[in-house]
Formats: structure tokens, sequence, C-alpha cells
């Protein structure tokens, strides 16, 4: 009697589709990857409706929840020539590498007096100094924020001058904890009014419209 | 593990000396593993998108009272926002020594209610407008002026935002998209006089 055979099936699969599949994901996520940069601080942002883009140029004030300020302004010619400002304002001198450190960083909550010691420090250092800082200085006895603001302002409109650009295109973001205290939300924006700046993006999360 | 050589392997019968036919296919495992290596690594770190922002405007300090802007007495509203979680205080019209103090809440059948109740009218115009953008009968110049002109009629609700001390950043920014739901353009934050901040005690007592 001859026995049943049991057909045997290749157990080998065709894998071409996955793996194309695959690449083509990967191709995706690295074309649109934006690495996250470090933050100095992290704020928790309210959601809103809003589903306006934050702008390509932007001086951004981030306030965390103890009131602390950090300062940061995307444009790396701008962040140079500010740090010049702030270095002759402050009689602090930076070194090239020093200089070199800052315009490759984004949120500095430094005051002056301590800006040079922390762009010299190594990444460890710098971690443990941002969770001790008190931030950028903004009382009406050492307004530092203010000078920030006002260098930034300047240098930028003389750019786009030089450029041939218009100049007030630079945006105003203020990116701040939902339990921050209005009140100093509102200090904050007191100093940007001084320097006549009165339109501000406040930072957001997208929250679906109920 | 992506080729399994199956079916080859057992004794043969037949030494017959032929040129060995080498495989052609590759084992891919290795090449798969580190795919799918980068994929979850570029999942992961992803940051979809920028955030959003939302725009908003603050009142200048007039240097003297000839530029301070008059309030109509019928059409403001004013929402007192303090630390007390999911409450708003709020009156219509100028605060005088007997005015009422209601309260409401952050929910869409709270304070979202009551602003499309006043606003009813700014928003119709506005829902109007834009079905008439939708459809293009309409150019996006004249959108924006008429959009303006809606807005900032004499009988569109004007509301202020009071704040005090330990009102926190959440409640302004959530009153604030409320009121861009609901279309209010005439809005202002600021602080609480005393006699907010004394009516506001009366209630709580």
């Amino acid at each position: 009697m001859p026995k049943i055979k049991v057909p045997r099936s290749n157990p080998s699969l065709d894998m071409t589709p996955m793996v194309d599949l695959a690449f083509l994901l990967v191709t995706f996520f690295m074309l649109t990857a934006t690495f996250r940069t470090e933050q100095a601080v992290v704020v928790d942002t309210p959601s809103s409706v809003s589903d306006k883009l934050l702008p390509d140029n932007v001086m951004m004030v981030t306030v965390d929840t103890a009131g602390r300020v950090f300062y940061n302004i995307d444009d790396q010619n701008v962040r140079r020539k500010v740090l010049d400002n702030i270095a002759a304002r402050y009689k602090v001198a930076f070194t090239e590498k020093e200089i070199k450190e800052f315009v490759l960083m984004k949120d500095v909550g430094m005051p002056t007096a301590n800006l040079k010691q922390y762009l010299a420090a190594d990444k460890a250092e710098r971690i443990r100094m941002d969770k001790a800082t008190n931030g950028i200085p903004y009382d009406s006895l050492n307004n530092e924020l203010y000078d920030w603001i006002l260098f930034g302002r300047a240098v930028d409109a003389n750019i786009a001058e030089q450029n041939g650009k218009e100049p007030d295109r630079l945006k105003y973001a203020i990116k701040s904890d939902s339990e921050t205290n209005y009140a100093t939300v509102r200090k904050v924006m007191k100093v940007f009014q001084e320097v006549n700046v009165n339109t501000f993006s406040l930072i957001t999360d997208l929250e679906g419209k109920q | 593990m992506a080729e399994l050589n199956t079916g080859e392997g057992g004794g043969g019968k037949h030494q017959k000396k032929r040129a060995k036919k080498s495989s052609t296919k590759v084992d891919m495992t290795p090449m798969v593993d580190l795919a799918f290596l980068l994929l979850t690594f570029f999942v992961l770190t992803a940051t979809f998108g920028k955030p959003k922002t939302m725009d908003i405007n603050m009142p200048v300090d007039p240097k003297d009272d000839k530029n301070k802007t008059k309030v109509e007495d019928q059409t403001a509203m004013t929402l007192l926002l303090t630390d007390k979680k999911g409450v708003i205080y709020f009156y219509y019209g100028v605060m005088k020594a007997d005015t009422r103090l209601d309260s409401t809440t952050y929910a869409s059948n709270g304070l979202r209610k009551i602003l499309l109740d006043k606003n009813k009218k700014v928003i119709t115009q506005m829902n109007d407008l834009r079905a008439k953008r939708e459809k293009r009968t309409i150019a996006d110049s004249t959108y924006k002026q008429t959009e303006q002109k809606v807005k900032g009629d004499r009988d569109a609700l004007y509301v202020i935002v009071k704040t005090n001390d330990k009102t926190k950043y959440k409640s302004v920014v959530d009153v604030m998209d409320e009121l861009n739901i609901c279309e209010v353009d005439k809005k202002a934050v600021i602080d609480m006089s005393p006699l907010d901040k004394a009516a506001l005690k009366k209630i709580n007592n």
C-alpha cells in the first residue's frame, strides 16, 4: 500500500515586499526627521485649537513653572551678533570657541555673569547648571532679558536690511508651562512691550475641536 | 532565517560529479534587521511638524486717558479668572456696587454656550462669509476686509479678561481659545481692579 504523501510545503517566505516597505518607511522617517535639540528646560504647553504653525524666523522666550526665563533666537548669524553685543554691554570677553558653542546652542537661561562659565563647560556640567540657574534676570533692577530682546530685534532688522529684505519679519514667541502663573508671563510680555513688541505667538499644543 | 534551505543534504545516492551550483539567494536577515532597527529609531525620535501657535495682541499702556478705549456698557463682558480651577466669574457692563457676579465653567456647555449666544450675530455673518469664500464667490482680499468689519462691529461682543496674581497661564490660554472659537475679536487681558477683587471676595465668603 502506498504511503500517503504529505505535501511538503516550502517554509521559506518571500520577504522582498516587507523589506521594500521597511526601507520605504526608513527613508520617509529619515527625510522628515527633525531632531529634537536638547532642551535646557522642559515645559508642558497648554493646548488650543489654533492650527497656525510656528513661523521660521522667531525669537522665543521660554518661561517655566518656577518663573525662570530662557532665551532663544533661531538664526545663527543673528545669534553670533547678539552675543557680540551682550559681550560689549556686560564687558565679558568670549573666546572664538565659546562663541561657536553659543551659536550652535538653543535656549540659554544664564545671567551674563555665568554665561562664560556655561559656554566653557561640558555637557554634564551644563545640565547641572541649567537645573541650578534662575534663568535670565528680568526684574527692574537687573533686566538682562530686555537687552537680549533689544539686541535680537536690532540685529535681525539689520541683517534683514543688508540682505534687502523687509525688516520686521521677526516673530516673538512665548512658550510657557500650563501651570506657570499668568502674572509671570505678563511680566515677560511687559519686557517685550518696553521694546514696542505688542504681538506674541503663544506656543500651544494642538487639540481637537470638540 | 530569511531563507531556510530545506530538502537538501539528505544522503545523496547518486555520487555523480557535477559542477557545484552555488545558490543565488543571499541571506537577507542582517539587512532586514538593520532596516527595522533604523525604522524603530526614526519612528521613536521623530517629532512631527512644528509646534502650533496662537497669536495674541497685548494692549499698549496709553500715555494719557484720551487714548484709552471706552467700553460700551451693554456689549462689554468681563471675565474674572482666579486660581480656582474650572470656574470663571463674569459680569456685564461696568462694575458697580450692586453688580452680581455669575459663574460658569470651561466646559463646552459653560463659557462657550454663553459666548455663542452673545456673539450670535457675528458668528452667523462669519459663517456666511466663510461659505462664500469656499464657493469662491468673493476674493480673499474682500474676505479679509469684511471679516475685519464684521468682527470689529460696534455691536460685536467685547470681552475683557481680568486676571489676578494667582491665575494660571493655562486658564488665560483656554479662555483666549474659546474667544477665538466664538469669533470674538474685541478682547483684552488686563489686571483685576480692586473693585473686582472685592466682588470676588464677597462671593467666595
